[in-house]
């Protein structure tokens, strides 16, 4: 381990890329993730790297799509306006099966918004956003250092099964400075890539990366192969963590920064003496089901507190599957719900 | 002091964001846990500034701050926006060369320093925040000035390294007034 160094979750998100073999940013600016694109445009000169400021984010996403087609580690960043318009090519890099990594400092919404802290995009990052039967992986960091390991485990992740893998975080993440400490050296998933577009040099049959298949049948075995890789994804990939969670009277689950609220909330719930626990889910897809199951008859009840009107709680109830009673608590617009109303919710549900 | 949870407020371009930021990398090179969370949006431009910073011996939950036991409030209206927040038993520094008046709370500790003159004083007005910072690290040991110095050389680029010497006089005049 090196030193500990003091940095900006957003700045943190560019060096992890790097360090992952990533030499190719491309990009659009809008707040609240604009430092990533700064540092980038910083270093990716002087490490032989591409950084080039798209013209839209349209252009960004298609760029990633190229350079994914031939097979180079390439990343993206945006804020919530700006993936959507990015969803046309994300789709596009789903039917490819292109690897790619695109980072989202999510702002509130719907439309223009505000560019303070909100988790609405759940929704779209995992359950399509794009058109088609398609995912994407979506992981959801909760510190700066977490936040480095997971973008270089993106990178790995979109190689393995030649998907995008998405880091959905939010302002308050990109933008607060944490201890991180990086690693001397990164592990790298190591991916044959002989269906990349590098050119035949006449001596082999040339590739082809493309999401058009006319044919319904060719098109049926696309999509049966797409299933099949989510399915494997599904299988060994999720990734949770649970915190306090035997014998605890309630389960509070959250993610990204929300979870770290919910810390404070246990400590302040056990000095009421009310035992709380907490399912963090690290990867929103594939979303931890097995977690909720195996504590599904442990509390009277299930609590999922989000900045969202209610996106994660869906998948909350799919996983618990009846067994408990899920309830609800979110906040909107930027608004950061405080310690003291969550244990409120938390009492009320309880009948404290 | 076991955890240090401090709002840092004040204008935009009083060295509110580094202020927060060398206290942090400070105690995160004596090992503490460090988090530095700013304010960030439609009220940093042309306005106030703020950051929330905290220090502690124990791994941090959340890095919002919803009980400060510590406010540093550079000019009037961070006081007035922030004092309401300070947990019984906290304290409040002001600078007092802008800030007129006390807190309205009696159940905080109320210490004033008359910052920006003594920083004019030294010749240099963008002293101001490190003599606050020094007052809060006399105040609360909650680094070592040794610790900040070293902050300085790592937050600041080569080049203006010669001004470590004066900062650190600042720091020094602030802790021992």
């Amino acid at each position: 381990m090196a030193e500990k160094l003091l940095m900006k979750g957003n700045e943190v998100i560019a060096e992890a890329a790097l360090r992952a073999g990533c030499r190719h940013y491309f990009g659009y600016p809008i707040t609240p993730q604009t430092e990533v694109a700064h540092y980038m445009a910083k270093v990716m000169p002087k490490v032989n790297g591409t950084f080039i400021q798209a013209e839209s984010e349209v252009a960004a996403i298609n760029m990633v799509y190229g350079a994914a087609a031939a097979g180079a580690r390439v990343l993206t960043s945006s804020s919530s306006p700006g993936v959507s318009l990015k969803q046309e090519g994300i789709s596009y890099i789903a039917g490819a099966e292109l690897p790619a990594v695109l980072v989202n400092i999510v702002r509130c919404g719907p439309g223009l918004g505000g560019i303070q802290a909100a988790q609405c995009d759940y929704f779209q990052a995992c359950k399509g956003g794009g058109h088609g039967d398609y995912k994407n992986i979506v992981l959801a960091p909760s510190s700066v250092q977490e936040l480095y390991e997971l973008t270089v485990h993106a990178f790995n992740l979109a190689d393995k099964y030649r998907m995008l893998a998405m880091i959905l975080g939010d302002g308050m993440l990109g933008q607060m400075m944490e201890a991180v400490e990086f690693k001397d050296k990164e592990e790298i998933y190591s991916a044959d890539k002989d269906w990349a577009c590098t050119g035949t040099k006449m001596q082999r049959e040339s590739n082809d990366i493309t999401s058009i298949y006319i044919q319904p049948e060719v098109l049926e075995g696309l999509n049966r192969k797409l299933q099949a890789k989510y399915r494997q994804v599904e299988q060994n990939e999720a990734m949770v963590e649970t915190y306090n969670c035997d014998n605890a009277e309630i389960i509070v689950t959250a993610y990204g920064t929300v979870a770290r609220i919910i810390k404070n909330v246990i400590k302040m719930a056990e000095n009421e003496g009310i035992r709380v626990g907490l399912i963090r889910p690290i990867t929103l897809y594939p979303f931890p089901a097995a977690a909720y199951e195996k504590y599904a008859e442990t509390p009277e009840a299930f609590l999922s507190v989000e900045l969202s009107a209610g996106q994660m709680v869906e998948d909350v109830r799919l996983a618990v599957n009846g067994k408990c009673p899920v309830h609800f608590y979110g906040r909107t617009g930027g608004v950061i719900p405080s310690q003291i109303e969550i244990l409120n919710e938390i009492k009320k549900i309880l009948n404290k | 002091m076991k955890q240090l949870d401090l709002v840092i407020a004040g204008f935009g371009g009083q060295g509110i964001l580094s202020a927060g930021k060398l206290l942090a990398y400070a105690g995160m090179l004596e090992g503490k846990h460090v988090s530095w969370l700013p304010s960030y949006g439609p009220e940093m431009r042309g306005g106030t500034a703020n950051c929330s910073i905290v220090i502690s011996d124990e791994p941090i939950g959340s890095p919002i701050i919803d009980y400060p036991n510590a406010l540093i409030a550079m000019n009037g209206p961070s006081l007035e926006k922030f004092e309401k927040k300070i947990v019984k038993g906290g304290f409040i520094i002001t600078n007092s060369s802008l800030v007129e008046g006390r807190s309205m709370r009696t159940d905080v500790e109320f210490i004033g320093v008359p910052a920006t003159e003594m920083a004019s004083d030294m010749g240099n007005l963008t002293y101001a925040n490190i003599i606050i910072l020094g007052k809060l690290l006399g105040k609360t040991g909650i680094v070592k000035k040794e610790s900040f110095e070293a902050a300085l050389k790592k937050v600041l680029p080569e080049k203006k390294h010669y001004m470590i010497p004066d900062e650190m006089k600042a720091l020094v005049m602030g802790h021992d007034i």
